[in-house]
């Protein structure tokens, strides 16, 4: 029984991982069957947004609320990438709907240039690019609707992309300033450390517990609750599944599309930063971290169904109870007296890389069965 | 098309097959063994090229999971190889399996000891793989992204596999072929490296004109035609899955043969090779040199190595970069590759921009023509 519960620990916690990082993902294909491969790369960013939070943080001022700056940089993460996806959807995907392939093949691009990106240039800097977009992208959006509708509207949003990037040269030499460890660019992995209260372990039923897992599983819990709460009950959520289920319908009853691919891609890359945070507690965090996650994301996208949150909650939990059944070789201690040919195969395949090519190979067969996923999107369409 | 332009393309095509004889002839003296060694390589990954062109810009099926059959060819011919020269070491067997403790070979190594079925396995083992990872999948109409995403996790659990299994294969340390022999000369020496050059280019030619020949005629209409509208292709009574299983199995096939000629030019055949971005490195090729131009897949192939090996030398980081903006600008702007771009309008739009070269005439103009001729 406590083994069967410490598996079940185990696999949520797999699962809510790999939740957390396939939510914005979901979202994204399910509303524009846009494949996002910088997704990963969306992650990192916020991974890397945890760790210049954290050192930003250990700064006098701001030193007796260090502890707070994990909950600080959820927020931070999920402005940063949210800022860098609606850049990306502005200036590539959007020319590019309509023909997934293409946008595959560019959001790898861009996701190479990302990489590189965090390698070459000074992580300080790299914030200050963030927050000059931040502003270029948001001020115009305050103006009153005099100065948008006036024919000079395009001087004002012109001076505001410069006081932009003079704010982002500001901050970056601020940052670079005082905080030496940022202000050169490194290829190397580096650390996040969590703060106290979030280090040990809880005892839950008999079971410890490490208090970082319990945090990502929480972090999960509240992005999901958030994103169902926002779809369901706020009108730009309603719009969102209107879009999702019949674009040309809704674009005829008078809903922006345009305004609804840039808000859902925004969120679908902030949530991407969101799971960044969860990662960087998880180990180290470098230009790579979100390459060994995306593949995950895509499975779980395609086992639950598009444009599906309940089959992408089930799925992601799904596969990390089978990660951690098959991988810890766990089958073999609730059953111990099984027949040798079974047990060898069993043994075979428990180490983590193995217990990965096992899951595959059981998604792919259980596509056979059901090729659109666990809750396909009902629809009288040969294609879609 | 008129008379006159089959005859201009027909001395473009013979000029350019004269100079690229020449040019083939010429290259080992030409050029230091380094390079050549380079050269050798990018013309047999231009094979492999050819294969995600046959699948990608022919049938529209983009799989990003090349990499496997590619490997798999790599390490049908490397296991010949290593089990072919290990005479001298313990137990006949390879010598990375003393490593291990492994004194036994695996079942799976002995009929590697055979030239002829090694012949046949590098490129009928991947290709059967492809079918069978191809059928399981088109028979469900799984297609567009969803195949993509597939091959990916694919390429995974094989490479995932392959990685692992240090006892079978020799793990994550891949397998060496340089140190090898083979007709009683070292693999890795000058003389085989010149004659696999050789074998390279004359195996490029020949899968090109294979290619070529897929793609004539009806076969390769089908092929277009579940490219362009995959019901329609349907509802006039073809079967799409027959189809596209056997060119997902033939560009699996041409992906063996590409990586045994590269293992045996780079000298070790590793789970590398199945690695995500080089699967995607592949596309790019063909998306730069232009889908559905044959042509367009081999110089891809061998111009981006050739650029990707020079940046890389003078500029190390910049590559990524390149790589990254190649990505967008190829799909933003050049949609069709650059062949595919001086073959269509490109050129004569471009003159156009600059005022060089009269506009083409449309219809509406043209019916006005035709009035002033009647009215005379």
């Amino acid at each position: 029984m406590e083994l069967l519960l410490d598996s079940l620990f185990n696999g949520v916690a797999i699962g809510s991982v790999l939740l957390v990082a396939a939510l914005g993902l979901a979202i994204v294909f399910g509303l524009m069957g846009v494949i996002n491969l910088a997704h990963g790369e969306l992650m990192m960013l916020g991974a890397y947004t945890t760790y210049v939070t954290q050192l930003i943080f250990k700064l006098p001022v701001l030193k007796p609320f260090y502890n707070s700056y994990i909950i600080v940089s959820i927020f931070l993460a999920f402005i940063v990438s949210g800022v860098v996806g609606i850049l990306l959807e502005k200036t590539i995907i959007r020319k590019l709907y309509g023909s997934p392939l293409e946008t595959l093949l560019a959001t790898w691009g861009v996701s190479l240039i990302l990489q590189q990106f965090v390698r070459s240039v000074p992580l300080a800097y790299g914030t200050g690019l963030v927050i000059s977009l931040l502003i270029g992208l948001f001020l115009p959006t305050t103006f009153p609707s005099k100065i948008k509708e006036s024919i000079n509207y395009k001087y004002f949003k012109f001076s505001s992309w410069i006081f932009a990037a003079l704010t982002g040269v500001l901050t970056g030499s601020v940052i670079s300033s005082s905080v030496s460890k940022l202000s050169r660019a490194s290829a190397r992995n580096v650390d996040v450390t969590a703060p106290s209260w979030m280090r040990g372990q809880v005892e839950i039923i008999g079971t410890a517990f490490p208090k970082t897992r319990l945090m990502i599983i929480i972090i999960t819990l509240i992005s999901v609750v958030a994103i169902t709460l926002f779809l369901n009950q706020s009108a730009w959520g309603m719009r969102i599944r209107a879009v999702t289920q019949n674009r040309q319908m809704s674009d005829c009853l008078g809903i922006s599309t345009e305004k609804v691919d840039i808000i859902t891609f925004g969120i679908g890359s902030g949530l991407a930063g969101v799971a960044g945070v969860a990662v960087s507690l998880l180990g180290s965090v470098g230009p790579n971290v979100g390459g060994n996650y995306i593949v995950g994301c895509f499975m779980v996208v395609v086992l639950g169904g598009v444009g599906n949150l309940l089959g992408t909650v089930l799925a992601s939990f799904g596969i990390g109870i089978m990660t951690d059944l098959i991988g810890a070789g766990r089958l073999l201690s609730i059953w111990p007296d099984m027949p040798l040919p079974l047990s060898n195969t069993i043994n075979f395949f428990a180490t983590t890389s193995m217990a990965r090519v096992m899951i595959f190979a059981l998604i792919v067969i259980f596509l056979q069965f059901k090729p659109t996923g666990l809750f396909p999107q009902k629809g009288r369409m040969v294609e879609n | 098309m008129s008379f006159s332009k089959i005859k201009f393309d027909k001395k473009i095509v013979l000029s350019f097959w004269i100079i690229l004889i020449a040019l083939i002839i010429a290259a080992p003296t030409l050029l230091p063994v380094f390079r050549l060694n380079l050269l050798g390589r990018y013309l047999s990954l231009s094979i492999v090229a050819l294969g995600v062109d046959l699948i990608w810009g022919y049938t529209g099926l983009l799989s990003l999971g090349q990499g496997i059959f590619f490997a798999l060819g790599g390490y049908c011919a490397a296991m010949y190889l290593q089990i072919t020269s290990s005479s001298e070491f313990p137990n006949n067997i390879p010598e990375f399996f003393a490593l291990y403790g492994v004194e036994k070979l695996p079942f799976f190594w002995e009929p590697f000891r055979s030239p002829v079925f090694t012949f046949f396995a590098i490129w009928i083992i991947p290709a059967l793989v492809a079918g069978l990872i191809g059928f399981l999948v088109f028979r469900n109409r799984i297609k567009g992204v969803y195949f993509s995403i597939l091959t990916q996790a694919s390429l995974l659990v094989f490479f995932n596999f392959f990685n692992g299994q240090q006892k079978l294969i020799n793990g994550t340390n891949g397998l060496k072929t340089d140190v090898t022999q083979l007709f009683g000369q070292m693999v890795g020496s000058e003389s085989m490296q010149r004659l696999f050059f050789w074998v390279t280019a004359i195996l490029v030619i020949a899968s090109w004109f294979f290619a070529k020949w897929v793609v004539k005629g009806r076969f390769g209409n089908i092929l277009i035609g579940i490219r362009d509208d995959e019901p329609r292709v349907r509802f006039t009574g073809y079967n799409p899955v027959i189809f596209k299983t056997i060119i997902f199995s033939i560009a699996g096939g041409l992906a063996g043969i590409s990586g045994a000629l590269y293992t045996v030019q780079s000298g070790i055949v590793s789970p590398q090779f199945m690695t995500v971005p080089f699967s995607i490195e592949m596309v790019i090729w063909v998306a730069v040199g232009g889908r559905g131009t044959l042509l367009g897949a081999i110089l891809g192939a061998v111009l981006i190595n050739y650029a990707k090996s020079l940046v890389s030398e003078a500029l190390p980081a910049s590559w990524m970069f390149i790589q990254g903006g190649l990505f967008i600008l190829v799909v933003t702007a050049l949609p069709e590759g650059v062949l595919g771009w001086i073959q269509g309008d490109g050129p004569r739009n471009l003159l156009q921009r600059f005022g060089l070269k009269r506009k083409i005439e449309t219809y509406p103009s043209l019916e006005v023509n035709n009035k002033e001729e009647i009215n005379e």
